[in-house]
This record gives structure tokens, sequence and C-alpha cells, in this order.
């Protein structure tokens, strides 16, 4: 079958037909010649004039570390998958195939700055020094996300699609209203996580709106893991979702979702456009979601085998091996010492999970309200006494 | 005691409160140069600048999720929403994330944003201009619901759901603003925010009611005079959470209780005030509670309006029911 030209958007006399509008959004599996890759899924690392000096100081030390970060937060993810499948977990959300972008643009990031994310972000949690083990209450059902966000810099998890794009632009507004923009190095940025489905809700057109009326330091960092659950990405755009920067005034790079040296190196120029007073921007991190939605969802239903099995070739972990093992020679003791780091950090996952508290009824009432309101207390005060009225029965 | 409209006084809140605190940011459409549509943040850009006194894109979800993330900054954002019927874009960013943050968190993360809404109808309006929506946000697990309806009122009530570190969603009743009162400017002699207050004393039955319809219902107590029915009005002014102790002690001397409001009845801050009422007071009510509400339609057409709206005539029909039970 012949290849369909490609279709060009911003010539008016061009229509698309149906495929070359599959063709410009390269269906699932390529990325187009836009897509920004320093590492090529065969461990081969290249140059890109953009962006190579924001990777130039990334040796072999910190490969390593960006590749057990990888390896750390994957095992985290089995996990969490298995601890779902054996009854421990509600429900998992799972990151198999976007580690390279959540570690990527997480390790781009800097004390100073905020992250916002949607729910699937473990990776990043991890970068902002956030232990697996917090994540565990959500999916669990202890509570709604335990970690302290101004601390860590990481909003709670949000699960309402797109909202956390509003959110995330308020604050970068405050970044900028509290003059923390214009120094490349103490300046403040935002980064913003969601994923492809998102783009179709309106929160995400209104913060591109508004991140662009208020010259907000903000950078949209979208995981374009081709699936909303079942539907397909050419259900949500007839363009690659980057190109939609420009229709609001500020650039869109995709880099390959799966190269955490681009990821990194295209999220530390974007954190440095913000930094200094040029964002927002919008980066489309192109990958690839291996595993189901969630743990409710069975991927086989809406899929082809196929289609997975390509993007197994293009695995964000095993090219970072390759290269550490072909090209800088690392030794096999150090993926030794990795391994047995990852299962005793599943280890840890699995004991802390199962010896999990339930909260007790009290938490129910707690921190609706600053000021108490009278009815809650009120409820409080009557459900803990009627709980209590069953003390000492078997 | 200086008299003011109620437009005026809330300008005069909201100014304060901006001089109180260099965190409060005044945002929403048109809210800048033009003073808003209804006046009420009238000079505030030009003195605050459009840093604090921010004119958003036309964007409602926008004006609430990005106040959502300026209080996660630190900020203290009041929001306009131009008229009641809009506020439902920004419905989802309310109830999903401003209502719930500071519960999701355990307090790590307060919500202290106000978003005020002109409510209400009698303005002759087209659709979507004149809707009663507060039972939608009282029956919100996490916000507050406030309205005011008189220039003092609406005074120190901005000034306190500004102070206060819960979301509070706070109508003010649109056909009211240029009815001028006494307002004093001591934010400590004010009552609580969230407590309901009986505004005219009376012996033979009770009516409770916020917003627009406590005027009518004033009106209404001074038309009964001649019939020989001693009203007893109480101003809710805080719908959730409900103070309803002054009801309930209102109800136990008078035996009975009429509900008013604009809004339609059906599950509603009105049915929430009967149904509590009955509860709390089955003893001591001579009559079933009656309610004198909205009907049960969308709002309609603004020719309608004035068979829409609780008037003087039906709050007095439904007390002389209640007083012949």
């Amino acid at each position: 079958m012949e290849e369909p030209q490609a279709w060009v958007p911003s010539d008016p006399r061009s229509r698309p037909s149906h495929d070359q509008v599959v063709a410009g959004l390269k269906g699932i599996d390529e990325g187009g010649p836009e897509l920004v890759q320093l590492l090529t899924p065969e461990g081969e690392r290249t140059t890109d004039h953009r962006f190579d000096a924001y990777s130039a100081d990334v040796g072999a030390e910190e490969l390593k570390a960006l590749y057990r970060d990888m390896v750390l937060v994957r095992r985290a993810d089995r996990e969490g998958n298995a601890l779902q499948r054996q009854g421990e977990l509600g429900i998992w959300v799972p990151l198999l195939g976007q580690e390279a972008a959540q570690v990527g643009s997480g390790r781009a990031l800097r004390s100073q700055d905020m992250a916002f994310p949607s729910y699937r972000e473990h990776g990043v949690a991890w970068c902002r020094g956030i232990d697996p083990t917090e994540l565990l209450g959500i999916f669990r059902g202890t509570d709604h996300g335990a970690w302290d966000s101004a601390a860590t810099g990481f909003h709670p998890y949000t699960i309402v699609i797109g909202n956390q794009c509003l959110n995330a632009t308020g604050y970068a507004m405050g970044q900028r209203f509290e003059s923390k923009v214009g120094d490349p190095d103490t300046g403040e940025a935002t980064i913003c996580y969601f994923g492809d489905g998102a783009t179709s809700q309106g929160d995400v057109h209104e913060g591109f709106v508004w991140a662009a009326a208020y010259d907000a330091p903000l950078v949209f960092f979208c995981q374009n893991n081709q699936w909303a659950i079942s539907v397909p990405l050419s259900r949500q755009t007839r363009v690659p979702l980057y190109q939609r920067a420009r229709g609001y005034g500020f650039p869109g790079v995709r880099v390959d979702g799966n190269d955490v040296l681009a990821c990194l190196a295209v999220t530390r120029w974007a954190l440095e456009e913000c930094r200094t007073g040029n964002g927002p921007v919008l980066i489309e991190a192109f990958t690839y979601r291996m595993d189901s939605h969630t743990t409710s969802d069975d991927a086989t239903r809406y899929r082809l085998a196929d289609e997975v099995e390509l993007w197994k070739l293009k695995d964000p972990i095993e090219r970072v091996r390759v290269h550490l093992v072909r090209s800088l020679g690392v030794s096999q003791d150090f993926f030794d010492g990795v391994e047995a780091e990852s299962e005793a950090l599943a280890v840890r996952l699995r004991e802390y999970c199962r010896a999990m508290p339930s909260p007790g009824p009290e938490r129910m009432f707690s921190e609706v309200y600053a000021e108490p309101s009278p009815q809650v207390e009120a409820q409080r005060e009557e459900y803990l006494a009627y709980h209590a009225s069953f003390d000492g029965e078997a | 005691m200086a008299t003011r409209t109620m437009a005026k006084a809330l300008n005069d809140g909201l100014r304060a409160a901006m001089e109180r605190d260099p965190k409060v940011l005044v945002m929403g459409e048109d809210v800048g140069r033009l003073g808003g549509v209804f006046r009420i943040t009238d000079g505030l850009q030009k003195d605050f600048g459009e840093q604090r006194v921010l004119d958003t894109p036309l964007s409602e979800s926008g004006i609430i999720g990005a106040a959502v993330g300026l209080a996660v900054r630190g900020f203290r954002p009041v929001c306009e929403i131009q008229f009641d019927g809009f506020v439902f874009p920004g419905y989802d960013q309310i109830v999903s994330q401003l209502a719930k943050l500071r519960y999701r968190t355990q307090g790590r993360v307060p919500m202290p944003v106000v978003v005020r809404i002109p409510f209400g109808g009698g303005i002759g309006a087209v659709e979507h201009h004149s809707e009663s929506p507060e039972s939608l946000f009282a029956h919100v697990a996490g916000l507050k619901v406030v309205a005011c309806s008189n220039a003092a009122d609406a005074h120190a009530m901005i000034q306190q759901a500004i102070l206060s570190d819960d979301p509070v969603i706070f109508f003010e009743p649109k056909r009211r603003y240029w009815e001028k009162g006494e307002v004093g400017d001591d934010l400590a002699a004010a009552p609580p925010l969230h407590s309901s207050r009986v505004v005219r004393p009376g012996s033979s039955i009770t009516v409770a009611t916020y917003g627009p319809m406590v005027t009518t219902c004033l009106d209404a107590a001074t038309a009964a005079v001649d019939d020989g029915h001693d009203i007893e009005v109480i101003d809710l002014r805080t719908l959730s959470p409900l103070d309803l102790g002054p009801v309930a002690d209102s109800v136990r001397r008078t035996g009975r209780l009429v509900v008013v409001s604009e809004a339609p009845g059906e599950s509603s801050v009105s049915a929430e005030v009967a149904a509590r009422v009955q509860q709390e007071c089955f003893f001591s009510l001579e009559a079933p509670v009656l309610r004198v509400t909205g009907f049960d339609t969308p709002y309609p057409p603004s020719r309608l309006e004035d068979d829409f709206l609780p008037d003087l005539d039906r709050v007095l029909d439904a007390v002389d029911r209640s007083m012949a039970w």
C-alpha cells in the first residue's frame, strides 16, 4: 500500500483525507520527523542542535542514575499492579512504558518548581522525593494522597480529567505575580501533566488560553500514550497535539517520550523558557501505555497485540541499558546492583501495603472545613458514639 | 453610620479586605476597567492595579480553576461570576477541586477562595440571568454558602468570607443592589458569618427566608399587622452550614413556620429547613411547615417572573393558611 502524502495543516488549499489525518498523527507508532530524540531505540546517542546543550552534562554517572530511577519506578509500578491482583489495592494505575517521559521530565525540575500531576505520575512523584509507599493509600482506600505537596513541590493527584491544567495555571500566575520569574537559575516554574485524552477537555483549552494571556511560567507536559482508556488518539485530534500550541501563541515540541535523555533535555529547555519569562511551553511526549488504563480495564479488547509488540522494541529502559553497556562499558555489577535494589523496594512496598492500618471513622469527619461546621461536628459525635456502642462485641 | 447601597457596601467591603491583606485578589470578567457589570468592583483596579484586580479571559472554569491554583500558592482570590446562570461552566472546578482540596490533603492545602454570584430574579432579564442555584452548592460538602440581604450584612459578610480559610460561595441578591441601608465599619461588631438572625421580632408565626426574599417578607410582616398577625422574620444568612438555632427557638415560641425562597422548592434549602424543623420542633408545631418558593420549572420568560417569584401576597396567603390550621 502506498503511504499517504503528508497533509500540511497550514496550507488552506490542502484538504486532508482520512488517511492523511491519521498519517499526520503518525498513527501510534512513530512520532514523525519533528520528534526530538537523543537516544535511539537501539541505544545510539544522537544529536539535536536545539537541545544538545541541555543534555551535554549528562555523562555515564548521570545516565546510570536515570537508568536506576526508571528501573525502580517500573518495579514499584509492577508491584502496585501485583498488589491489586492480590486484593491488597482496590485499583492501580500502571505507568508501564512511560518511565522515560516521567523520569526525564521529573529530573529536569528544581526544588523551587511545582508539579501538578494527573494520577499516573508515579515516576514524577519519585523524582520529587515521594516514596512509593506514599502513593499506596489512594489505591488502598486509606487516604486521598498523604504527601506534603508544599514541601515536595508535587500537588495532590487530580482524577477529574484536565482540572489540574487550570490549577497549575493559577499557581504559575502566582509565581509571576510574586516576581519569581526572570532568573535562569533561581526563577521558578510550574509543570502540568496530562494525557492525550485530556486535550479534549475544556479545562485544558482554557489552561492554554489563560497561561498565554498571563505569560505564566508553565510547562504543559502532555504524555501522549495513544489511548484514552479504549479510545484512540484519532478520536481526540486531527492534528499532532504539539502543533496546537501554535494556535495559542506559544511553542510546542514533540519529544520521544521513550527517550529519557530527550525528555530531560527538552523539559530543561522548556523550564528555562519559563524561568526567564518566555513561558508557557507545550511538550508532547510521544509514548505508549504498555499496560491497561487501570487494573479495571482490559486493553486486549480494543488494541492489537502487534501494536504492543512494536512498542516493546522502543522500551525506554532497555535502550539506556544498551547504551550503558555498548557505548560506556558499564559492567554487569551495576545492573545487578540496581536489580537487587528494585527487588528490595518491591519487598518494602509489599510489606508496607499489607501493614497499612485502616483509618478510624473519625477520619471521615476531619478537615472538611477550617472553621468546623456544626452539622459535621454533630454527625461526628453521633456516629462515634454509635460506633463505640459496639465496643466489646465480638 | 453612613447610609449606602448594597452595591457600594460590597465595594467598600472588598476595598477594606484588599487593603487589609495584599494576598487578596479580585478576579472575573469585566471586573477591572468596567468595575463589573453591576459596578461592585468599581475603582478597585485603578487603585490596586491589574495584578490584584484581574480582568480575566471569558472563561468560568478558568476563573475558578486558576483561583484554586492561586490559593495553593497562598493568595486569597475573590472570584466574580457575572450572573447566576453562568456559574455552571465553573461548577466542575468548584465541586471537584475547590470544595475538596482541604479534605483530600487533610488540611494541608486550605482553599480561602470566595466565589461571588449575583443571584435571583426580578430585574426583567433574559434567560440564565435570574436563577437561584444556591441549593446546588449547599448540598456540596466542603463549601460554605451564604447569602446577604441588606447593605450592612453585605459589607461585613464579604469581608468575613474573604477572611475565612474555607471556600465560600457568596450569593448577592442582584435586585437589592440599589437598596440603601445603614452600614457600620466596625467588623468586630458584626454578627458572625455563619449565623442566622431575627430581623423582625414577632409572636404569632415564624417566617424564615434569605437573600432577596428578606425584604419581601419584611414587607409582608408590615402588611400582616392589619390582619392581626405578628410575623417574626428570620434571615438565614448562611445556607450551609445552616444555623437552625434561631429558627428552632422561634418556632418553639410561635408554633408555626413558613419558609420562603425564590429557588424551586424540590430538594432545596427551603426543604432542608422544613425537614430539620419538623425533626427538632415536632411537639411545638401547631401547623405543618409551609413553603413559598419558585416553581419547579426553569426560570420563565421575564414577563412571567411576577408569577414565578414569591411576592407579598403569596407569603401572606401562606401565613393565613398556617394560622387557620
